[in-house]
């Protein structure tokens, strides 16, 4: 029998994206791109234009008469509660109606014929309000005695008090760690159709479709089964469209069955950005005990976060800021709390790394600190104190979860080598000695990511999946596309499941009529849920068409396997179509739903002990700057990576994710700033002001591997790891790297303490500072 | 109101539209054409570049009723019939897309820079590329593999 090559589009291979053609050639549909029927109308956004205020009323009047104007939207015709809070707390109206707690907070929403026309008579509204003093960052906030927007985490292990008395040194400090805006391309979007009863349709952008599928039957008084959410796919997420869509889509399906008729909403990019939420800026105090060798004893630190005005997800982004709050390292006596603030902001929400890469930046900081305390190259003080192998007493976190999967020894051992570190390092050292205006640096930095919802029962994942009686398949589940790749793994694990070709697959979109009960598509989770629910419907399928083929043919199941010709019954190869078509004809169910839960963890938050992740991520980076000491410019030269996604499904798709994260965690620590006035306004509010890194910042030369002799421990979906946030943090070398750039001026004698964007003003006042002795 | 005329992808198309009326708009929701995006409103992303007269322009700020008689491309119109442009193929043959929706902006961008360093008869380096894309924004991909993207078409166009 001739021999086939292996079907192409299983797992393990460089599957192109799924949608790849149909978005070369624009024929990929996004929310905005669906045909709108006739009578459609278009929502827009009036917000205020203070930060804190008691609200006496809003005259509407000239908004009402203005051309084109339908209707206006206000917390008065809101049907069911005026509450989109993702979390239950009740702390996020819709329109507010006592008080604005925010610039830039929508208050009501205008419906006009043309999206041009709501535009222009939102502007039209007169707030009457007393204007109130405000605080919008967590310091001043604390000082003016705002309360906690939620309750606090307390990380908790071994004896602190003990540990800082018997360590040789100690340092205490600070850092700030700035926000950053989303930046998805599409921006939010939501439009509404509605249907008869209380029915209604909301197509949108959301990277968890339950959720608004919820918020939006809470806002309309109705059950959850009057609403369908569909998201075919998104313009980008990064965890600004995970809680953040909940008012767009209330809003368009408010409106929508006020009016029986279909309403657009689609924010411009300055109101998606000061009426959305971003990642949170933290303040971490931190107190670190050490011995001569540079190994940690003790550690104390405190995250104070700027939460916004409403609690949102900023409670387990805080939690997951302490998670990593040790980064790949051992801390023998340890405590860590959070302080949640609350301020007059927009509410902060999730931003791939949740709350982690702000935990990771200060684990790094005090690596910093012990390095220059103890004229040490930062690498080894980080070697020195990573996580052990379980044999020496080193492998226990913060939150009593032990490491057993520890690989960050060999990954930063391999891109040591591989980027020759050492080497350049001295190189480095001596073009700084001769004192030019350019000065370089270069910093190797590892990354330990936690693996699953913090909240246990976002752990779980559905997947539908129809075999047609013509061979073809229809996957669905419960997970969301925004440009990671995610349908295409899951199509490629269906594939292999049935031995046929990827294009045999049809991926359809996102809807909450088809998988109930979804979780956010967040977490990095989505392959790791999804793919493994898809697994589990493919599987029961699979064992219907078994003992159907056994049964027969008259031979034992044992006898029947799927392979790439065909599944083989006994002596015979039938090709699949064939199968499905008598199996149908034999009235076999061709259709099942899957499901997943992730086993073996649980998170008691009270005691702050557990096993909230299924297992770690790993990654290094090592990144080589050149600044300009005289202007605080600089450019990456060279950025070498070596990151772990276990087994990948799909090498190419996993490495886009590594660049990208890569590049846009480097945009977090460099020239994503975001500043508010005294105003408490935000003046970055467009891609004019707020620059997100463009071609021209990429390193100039730029190696990125996958750890591929790296397999997960756990029985993850074929042995792979999840992507989507562990490599943000890979950035971190950048800011590192800077660092040691600026230390150069003083010798590398004073860690630099830079603050976080670390943009060319920073880097220059820190140039100054340091060479001023500081 | 104003009457337009102009040719989209190789048709001939008009209209009466409010005299506001963007280019953007005007190919997406009078013509469909909605491979043409709209990333920021102001000309700073680059997700609705489109052809004019053979010329990148950035189409949401672009006043349709400017280009009475104009010759525009869009994504659309890229591909020979079935056959897709070596600019689209190598995007696709690159990985050189995430969520794909910087993708038809950077297309026509690309296709624009290709020609025009060919017409001058200059080399196009990588750095220039790098350069060149300045006006299109992507928050996925990191940019790598775009720029190989355009490598790539370079050497077939
Ligand atoms: S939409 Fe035109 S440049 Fe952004
Ligand atoms: S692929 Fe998403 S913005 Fe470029």
């Amino acid at each position: 029998m001739k021999h086939h090559t292996v079907t192409k589009g299983f797992t393990h291979q460089n599957q192109k994206h799924d949608s790849a053609v149909k978005q070369v050639t624009g024929r990929a549909e996004y929310t905005d791109d669906i045909a709108e029927p006739a009578g459609t109308l278009h929502a827009y956004l009036g917000v205020s234009d203070v930060a804190h205020a008691k609200l006496n009323g809003i005259d509407l009047s000239k908004v009402r008469d203005a051309d084109g104007v339908v209707a206006v939207l206000t917390a008065d015709d809101i049907p069911g509660a005026n509450d989109i809070s993702p979390t239950g707390r009740n702390d996020e109206p819709v329109f507010p109606t006592e008080k604005i707690e925010f610039h830039g907070q929508p208050l009501f929403a205008v419906i006009a014929e043309t999206r041009d026309a709501a535009r222009r008579a939102a502007e039209l509204a007169e707030v009457d309000c007393d204007v109130l003093p405000h605080a919008i960052d967590p310091v001043s906030a604390r000082d003016a005695g705002m309360p906690l927007i939620t309750e606090p985490l307390k990380l908790e292990r071994g004896d602190i008090d003990k540990g800082f008395a018997t360590a040789q040194n100690r340092i205490k400090g600070q850092v700030t760690v700035g926000g950053q805006d989303h930046m998805y391309l599409e921006g939010h979007i939501a439009f509404a159709v509605p249907g008869e009863d209380e029915d209604v349709v909301v197509h949108c952008s959301t990277q968890h479709p339950s959720e608004a599928q919820h918020m939006v039957a809470h806002v309309l008084g109705v059950p959850s089964n009057a609403v369908v959410v569909n998201v075919r796919r998104m313009g980008g997420g990064f965890g600004g469209k995970e809680s953040q869509m909940n008012l767009f889509c209330a809003v368009a399906a408010i409106g929508a069955k006020k009016l029986g008729r279909p309403v657009k909403i689609r924010p411009d990019r300055d109101q998606d950005m000061t009426a959305t939420g971003k990642r949170h800026d933290f303040v971490i105090d931190y107190d670190i005990g050490f011995d001569n060798d540079g190994r940690i004893e003790a550690v104390s630190g405190e995250f104070a976060a700027r939460c916004g005005y409403s609690s949102d997800l900023s409670g387990p982004v805080t939690d997951r800021a302490l998670f990593h709050a040790d980064n790949a390292y051992f801390y023998p006596h340890v405590r860590l709390t959070s302080r949640p603030q609350k301020t007059n902001t927009v509410s902060n929400t999730a931003f791939r790394g949740f709350g982690g890469p702000q935990g990771v930046i200060a684990a790094e900081r005090m690596i910093e600190e012990i390095a220059f305390a103890l004229d040490k190259d930062p690498l080894d003080v980080r070697k020195a104190n990573f996580y052990g192998d379980g044999t020496d007493g080193r492998n226990l976190t913060p939150y009593h979860q032990s490491v057993d999967d520890n690989i960050i020894g060999r990954v930063v051992e391999e891109l040591e080598e591989s980027s020759d570190y050492r080497a350049r390092r001295e190189g480095i050292r001596a073009f700084n000695a001769k004192g030019g205006i350019l000065r370089r640096g270069i910093a190797l930095t590892p990354v330990k990511f936690g693996i699953s919802f913090t909240a246990t029962h976002y752990n779980q994942a559905g997947a539908l999946i129809h075999v047609y009686n013509d061979g073809s398949i229809h996957l669905n589940h419960g997970g969301t596309e925004m440009g990671q790749g995610l349908n295409t793994k899951v199509a490629q694990v269906v594939a292999e499941a049935f031995q046929v070709d990827f294009n045999r697959i049809k991926i359809t979109k996102t809807t909450t009529e088809k998988v109930p009960n979804t979780s956010a598509t967040a977490a990095s989770s989505g392959s790791d849920l999804n793919g493994m629910a898809a697994l589990n419907a493919a599987e029961q399928i699979k064992a219907r068409l078994v003992s159907f083929a056994a049964e027969s043919r008259g031979v034992s199941e044992d006898a029947v396997s799927f392979g790439p010709t065909g599944i083989s019954i006994g002596t015979d190869v039938v090709p699949f179509d064939k199968l499905v078509k008598e199996a149908y004809m034999a009235r076999v169910h061709l259709s099942a739903t899957g499901f997943y839960k992730t086993p073996d963890i649980h998170w008691d938050r009270a005691a702050g002990k557990g096993r909230p992740f299924y297992y770690y991520a790993y990654g290094a980076a090592c990144s080589e700057v050149t600044i300009d000491t005289l202007t605080g410019e600089y450019r990456v030269e060279r950025a070498d990576i070596l990151h772990d996604v276990g087994r990948s499904l799909n090498p190419a798709l996993d490495k886009g994710q590594v660049e990208g994260a890569f590049i846009q965690g480097m945009g977090w620590l460099t020239t994503e700033e975001l500043w508010w006035d005294d105003e408490g306004r935000l003046r970055t509010h467009a891609p004019s002001t707020y620059k997100i890194p463009l071609a021209s910042d990429r390193p100039r030369e730029f190696n990125v591997k996958l750890a591929d002799w790296s397999e997960n421990r756990e029985m993850t979906i074929k042995r792979s790891k999840a992507v989507g946030e562990p490599p943000f943090m890979l950035g971190i070398s950048v800011f590192e790297a800077l660092s040691m750039a600026v230390a150069s001026v003083a010798d590398y004698r004073i860690c630099p303490r830079l603050e976080a964007p670390a943009t060319p003003e920073r880097v220059l006042l820190a140039v100054e500072r340091l060479k001023a002795g500081a | 109101m104003t009457n337009i005329k102009m040719t989209v992808n190789g048709k001939s198309v008009s209209g009466e539209v409010p005299d506001e009326t963007l280019l953007s708009e005007f190919l997406r929701e009078n013509l469909r054409l909605t491979g043409t995006h709209v990333g920021c409103d102001t000309s700073q992303c680059g997700a609705c570049v489109v052809h004019v007269n053979g010329k990148a322009l950035k189409a949401c700020t672009t006043l349709a009723a400017s280009l009475e008689g104009a010759e525009v491309t869009t994504i659309e119109g890229l591909a020979n019939g079935g056959e897709l442009h070596p600019m689209q193929q190598a995007f696709n043959d690159n990985h050189g897309l995430q969520c794909g929706f910087c993708t038809p902006g950077m297309i026509m961008t690309s296709v624009d820079m290709v020609n025009r360093y060919k017409a001058e008869g200059k080399e196009l380096t990588e750095e220039a590329i790098r350069d060149e894309l300045e006006g299109n924004i992507c928050r996925c991909t990191g940019y790598h593999n775009i720029v190989k993207s355009v490598e790539d078409a370079a050497a077939k166009m």
